[in-house]
């Protein structure tokens, strides 16, 4: 079995958001990491390949210094990495984004695509459904549990008040939530590994059956008319008072809103 | 084609199990906004098998037409033939605004809808209005400068930044909403659309995937969107023993007790009561922050609320950076004194 496992590097906003005097984020002092839901993908693979065996490829999308997910990834127990960067790829939407990671796997052979369900710094979980939609190959999104059986995959759906177990004949696309599993340690085995293991880089010209249109900034359909850091409402009161004070504060607010 | 073939703003109205879910009349709310700004019509898209009978609701809440799709193989949501059915009726019938719920359905629907029909989809929508694409004219490019379109406002980075996205060049124009971030109207009792029933064909294919069990959660009968008063707990309030007296205040305030993500990682609550990015979005009348730091993806979720009263010892907490009343002090000792006051007060 062939397993592509789609991977984003991102800035690490939980816990490490960091701001500039101006209030302004602060993205050159925030580190980056392997986006969680692709991370829960990932391991998804490898234990797949563990239980049933399959080469796991490990594909992302970005500047050079992507090449460290990669890296991290191998270091895991994935058997390739590919890396696709060219400069005419940046300031791609989903769609673009979507549009070329899809003819790079049209590269590879496939039998499943995991993809996590989205990036923490997009948030937009449209990625994943949009490469099957490119590849014409059915897509389960929002997976907490995957088995094989045969030529086909059982997955768990998850909904937000039930899940569907749906079976599917493979090639298909899984999109990986993070509750799927607990992510494994790099080993330091594995790390000394993964520098010997081969890192392909694609570039524009290696992917083929991809239109100029579909592609970075021109070829996305959506455009950024404003980008601001958010402005929050300003804080209001803060006092600091003992127990009774405090209630007769509180009282005193929800009477004068007509609360109570 | 040209893009100004494409006219009137649709909304997906999502059900499952026959029941429409409320963000169908939320999006509702605001299509009927924007229709009216555009001098069109609010459509509404309803998928699935036997739910013709929910198109009057639909119309109660501000449809004006309902788009009916009715099948046998729409019973249970699957992403292609309900991908089929939406991209089918927006190549049929040409909407310029496209609204889907960004919920577990139609964050899944919504892409491989845009991938299949070829336009731009923007999620998780907070801001949704009619402007100009660039919002200001290029000195010497004016007559570039694109009118009536819709600007879509979403928050990224964890909510650290907000961006205002425009789909200039395709049509529709497709965004998917939060739910409970657009205001539903008040039902209009008696009010009629004009239905109309499309039926695509449904063929099974190699994308169609087989249903094998669905198996329901245990239901929560609190739900925290619909809450007016929210008593909600963070780790500050330090175990699940302890979110009794959280409850004890939501109760002699008839309001529901929620939570930030670190209570629910602790296992003290379940992930359905969870404000924030990852959790639900809520705006109450009065929401409590009771031992919550306001993680900047929680307060993501919360913000909106009329009145926020947040308590924590910890007077740096970035909470208080949104808190309309902060008290710093010891919510042990606070909660249950308020308790009693209300108590007292409220007899």
């Amino acid at each position: 079995m062939k397993i592509v496992v789609c991977v984003k590097q991102v800035p690490d906003t939980k816990g490490g958001v960091k701001f500039n005097p101006d209030g302004t984020l602060n993205r050159a002092a925030m580190l980056t990491i392997m986006n969680p839901d692709d991370k829960a993908g990932l391991e998804a693979a490898l234990r797949l390949k563990e239980q049933y065996g399959a080469e796991v490829t490990v594909v992302t999308m970005g500047l050079p210094k992507a090449d460290e997910v990669l890296r991290e990834a191998m270091a895991m127990g994935a058997d390739k990495g590919i890396l696709v960067t060219d400069r005419v790829l940046g300031g791609a939407d989903t769609w673009a984004t979507s549009s070329t990671i899809a003819a790079a796997i049209r590269n590879l052979e496939y039998d499943l695509i995991i993809t996590g369900r989205q990036a923490i710094d997009g948030d937009t979980a449209q990625v994943g459904p949009q490469i099957s939609e490119h590849l014409d190959i059915p897509v389960i999104s929002y997976a907490q549990d995957i088995k094989i059986d045969g030529d086909y995959v059982i997955v768990q759906r998850q909904y937000e008040d039930r899940y569907h177990e749906l079976k599917v004949k493979m090639p298909c696309l899984i999109t990986a939530l993070s509750e799927l599993n607990e992510p494994r340690y790099m080993t330091p085995g594995g790390i000394f590994d993964a520098y010997d293991k081969e890192v392909t880089v694609w570039g524009r010209a290696d992917l083929k059956d991809l239109d100029d249109a579909n592609i970075g900034l021109a070829g996305s359909p959506t455009k950024i008319a404003k980008a601001s850091d958010k402005v929050r409402k300003g804080a209001g009161e803060k006092v600091t008072l003992d127990a009774e004070e405090s209630v007769a504060y509180i009282m005193g607010k929800l009477k004068e809103k007509h609360v109570i | 084609m040209g893009l100004e073939e494409y006219k009137g703003v649709f909304v997906f109205a999502q059900q499952v199990d026959n029941v429409l879910d409320g963000v169908a009349f939320e999006l509702l709310g605001k299509g009927k906004d924007l229709a009216k700004d555009l001098n069109t019509e609010v459509t509404a898209v309803l998928i699935g098998s036997g739910v013709k009978g929910l198109a009057d609701q639909l119309a109660e809440y501000g449809a004006d037409k309902v788009i009916v799709v009715d099948d046998p193989e729409l019973k249970d949501y699957r992403t292609e033939p309900y991908t089929h059915a939406l991209a089918s009726v927006i190549n049929e019938y040409k909407p310029e605004i496209m609204l889907v719920g960004a919920t577990a359905i139609g964050r899944d629907l919504g892409p491989r809808v845009s991938a299949r029909v070829k336009t731009g989809l923007t999620a998780d929508c907070t801001v949704l209005e009619i402007g100009d694409f660039p919002l200001n004219p290029v000195p010497g490019k004016e007559n570039e400068q694109k009118h009536n379109q819709l600007l879509m406002t979403r928050p990224a980075f964890g909510g650290n930044t907000i961006a205002t996205i425009a789909c200039p060049d395709n049509r529709p124009q497709m965004a998917t909403v939060r739910p409970g971030v657009m205001q539903k109207i008040e039902p209009i009792k008696g009010a009629k659309a004009n239905i109309v029933e499309y039926n695509p064909g449904f063929t099974p294919d190699h994308k169609y995937v087989e249903i094998l069990n669905i198996v329901k959660a245990v239901k929560n009968t609190e739900n925290i969107m619909e809450a007016k008063i929210l008593v909600s707990g963070g780790r500050g309030v330090g175990s699940a023993e302890n979110f009794k007296i959280l409850q004890d205040l939501a109760d002699v305030l008839g309001g529901t007790v929620s939570c930030s993500r670190a209570v629910v990682e602790n296992g003290w609550k379940p992930q359905d009561v969870q404000v924030g990015q990852t959790g639900k979005t809520v705006r109450p009348n009065v929401y409590f922050a009771i031992g919550i730091s306001g993680a900047i993806q929680h307060v993501a979720g919360m913000e909106e609320s009329d009145i926020i009263i947040a308590i924590n010892k910890d007077e740096d907490a970035p909470i208080f950076d949104v808190a309309d009343y902060g008290i710093v002090g010891d919510l042990n000792k606070i909660v249950p004194a308020l308790t009693a006051a209300l108590k007292a007060e409220l007899g």
